[in-house]
């Protein structure tokens, strides 16, 4: 589902930075870690497809990333990629089904009031459709940011630190909740994290099951070229 | 839910920022509103009551006093002209027409006016009720005298000296009241019509002795006086040489209302550019703050704007978002703005008392209104020009670093 090759960042002040190549199966699960500096967030860049590499290629669902042009990329990434960035990001100026809405006129398909229910209810929040992001629970919040990564059903789901700001036990129920709806979706689960809890709220014993993989970049790869 | 909606979402978001960028605006807007719909009206009235009256002869005095005493009727006129010199113009060859004016009487502040039926022609009113006069001593009222005064048909009353309030009572020689006209949108709704003769019939029953022969009451007819007389040309070439005829070879004036209204106007004009200028450093400001508005509005959205291309949106559509908050404050401000504008112009119309005279003060649409909204649209696109460009190029990487 994901593949990247020789792929490589030179960022315009000049360090680069150079990835290790991996193969991601559908459904399967990364686990990016290291150190914060290291490049997870320019890793999970170049896998949307937001940022081109300076060499390297990029493929995700068999589609190579530099084949697409701009605003196809746009298009393309809003149906391939459900992003949960860390501080979740939902609008503060509309309702929880309005934020929902507002991904779908983003993604630039026709609002699906039916869908945004449907997935509101599969995690669990159908309920707080007319409420304020400001009226929600961190975990409420963290559910409504997941189903609207999710709304267009996309193949792969980048999670950006979705730990970050939870304290043990819902740092477990976060992990657990990601890895169950990646799964009932069929879809590919990329964590990115340098919290350890999140390795260990993997159930180890179905490692195989669920095609975990770990990727831990080192801050050692940053090079000047 | 489109573009336009989710704009006025992150509009509202922040109600304090924006209602005060609304009324900013607003006000620049209402003021330029003011200004448009003054001037428009101003020069409504103008070309109604002017329209057709070549030249007027009066009393020697100040022409434009004359101008603004017997046509627009809202200035005291400079003095009496013999009616013996008015008759000898009507035969001049190039005089087409003349409708004599006689003022000095009014009724709370509306004016009695003698003259003839060719007046009410030349304004082409009609009756709405009763008709018109015939005798002396019988009056027709315009429109906005018989609703102001409550005055019906069959109404007597007695004029006061002099075109104020609160002159002598001329008791003993009561009008009744024999018609009343349309409204027509001229100088006529506010006048009291009446003959000539009635003027005079007025006065010197007034200033009559009871042991007046006939012949004293001769000798004062031919003394007889009116206040001017409005004259049409038989030809656009007398516009040379009759002026200047009357001028040199009579004791009266001759004045152009068109000569002297434009005069007026550019007198005026000093005060309108002062204005303009308020209005105009006042939309400017209003500009600069909805600049800056959009502006930390970008940056404080900047993840907020950075996630919706992240979800998909192509630069394009995050700065349109932005270009459509901006488009609201426009709009908003349009409205508040002319209707402000409409509100102030009433205001001064009824302060002025200006409502009988110059000003409608109701709520107009005059063509040039139209300069309100685009100038609304104009201001708040263009300030929002630089934020937009700050939203087209917000980078999702900054999103994925904000920690």
């Amino acid at each position: 589902m994901i593949q990247t090759r020789a792929l490589e960042y030179a960022y315009p002040g000049g360090a680069a930075l150079i990835f290790p190549d991996i193969d991601v199966a559908q459904g399967g699960v990364l686990l990016l870690s290291g150190p914060s500096g290291c490049g997870k967030s320019t890793w999970l860049a170049l896998v949307a497809g937001l940022v081109a590499p300076t060499s390297g290629e990029v493929t995700v669902a068999s589609q190579p990333l530099s084949a697409l042009k701009k605003i196809a990329g746009d298009a393309w990434r809003a149906r391939a990629i459900g992003f949960l960035p860390q501080k979740l990001h939902l609008t503060q100026a509309l309702t929880v089904f309005q934020n929902l809405a507002l991904a779908q006129w983003a993604a630039g398909v026709p609002e699906d009031a039916a869908r945004i229910q449907a997935t509101l209810q599969a995690l669990d929040v159908a309920e707080l459709a007319k409420r304020k992001p400001n009226q929600l629970s961190g975990g409420q919040a963290q559910r409504v940011a997941l189903a609207r990564a999710v709304l267009l059903q996309p193949q792969v789901i980048l999670a950006d630190e979705p730990t970050a700001s939870l304290d043990d036990e819902t740092a477990a129920d976060a992990v657990a909740l990601l890895l169950s709806t990646a799964s009932a979706r069929k879809a590919t689960l990329v964590i990115a994290t340098h919290d350890a809890r999140v390795a260990q709220a993997i159930p180890l014993k179905n490692n195989d099951q669920i095609g975990f993989q770990p990727l831990h970049l080192k801050r050692r790869q940053l090079s000047n070229t | 839910m489109n573009t336009l909606f989710f704009a006025w979402q992150y509009l509202w978001a922040r109600p304090m920022g924006a209602a005060l960028n609304v009324l900013l605006l607003s006000l620049g807007l209402a003021s330029i509103t003011f200004l448009l719909l003054v001037g428009a009206q101003l020069s409504k009235a103008f070309d109604r009551d002017l329209a057709g009256i070549d030249v007027v002869v009066g009393a020697k005095g100040s022409p434009m006093q004359l101008i603004l005493s017997g046509v627009l009727h809202i200035d005291v006129p400079p003095g009496n002209v013999p009616l013996k010199a008015v008759r000898e113009l009507e035969k001049h060859p190039m005089v087409s027409s003349i409708i004599p004016i006689s003022l000095g009487d009014s009724l709370q502040g509306f004016r009695i006016v003698g003259t003839s039926h060719a007046y009410l022609e030349h304004y082409q009113a009609t009756v709405a009720q009763g008709a018109l006069w015939t005798q002396p001593l019988q009056v027709v009222l315009g429109a906005t005298v018989a609703r102001k005064l409550g005055l019906q048909l069959g109404n007597t009353f007695a004029g006061a000296h002099g075109l104020g309030g609160g002159g002598h009572m001329h008791d003993d020689s009561a009008y009744t009241v024999i018609g009343i006209l349309e409204p027509s949108g001229s100088v006529l709704d506010r006048l009291i019509l009446t003959d000539t003769a009635s003027v005079w019939k007025v006065h010197e029953d007034y200033t009559a002795a009871p042991d007046d022969t006939a012949e004293d009451r001769k000798a004062m007819e031919d003394d007889r006086e009116i206040t001017m007389a409005l004259v049409k040309y038989r030809t656009p070439m007398a516009a040379m040489s009759f002026p200047r005829y009357v001028n040199t070879s009579t004791e009266m004036q001759a004045a152009a209302p068109a000569l002297e209204i434009t005069r007026l106007l550019s007198m005026l004009g000093l005060g309108t550019d002062v204005l303009r200028a308020f209005a105009g450093v006042l939309l400017l400001t209003a500009g600069l703050s909805v600049f800056i508005a959009l502006w930390s509005a970008v940056r404080e959205r900047k993840a907020d704007l950075a996630l919706l291309r992240m979800l998909g949106a192509p630069p394009a559509k995050v700065a349109a978002l932005l270009l459509c908050e901006a488009l609201w404050l426009g709009v908003l401000a349009s409205v508040v703005g002319l209707l402000l504008g409409q509100a102030f112009t009433g205001a001064l119309a009824w302060l002025l008392q200006l409502d009988n005279s110059l000003l409608i003060g109701g709520m107009v649409w005059p063509l040039q209104l139209w300069v309100v909204p685009c100038l609304a649209l104009g201001v708040s696109l263009v300030s929002a020009l630089l934020p937009t460009v700050a939203a087209y190029r917000v980078s999702v990487l900054e999103l994925l670093q904000s920690r």
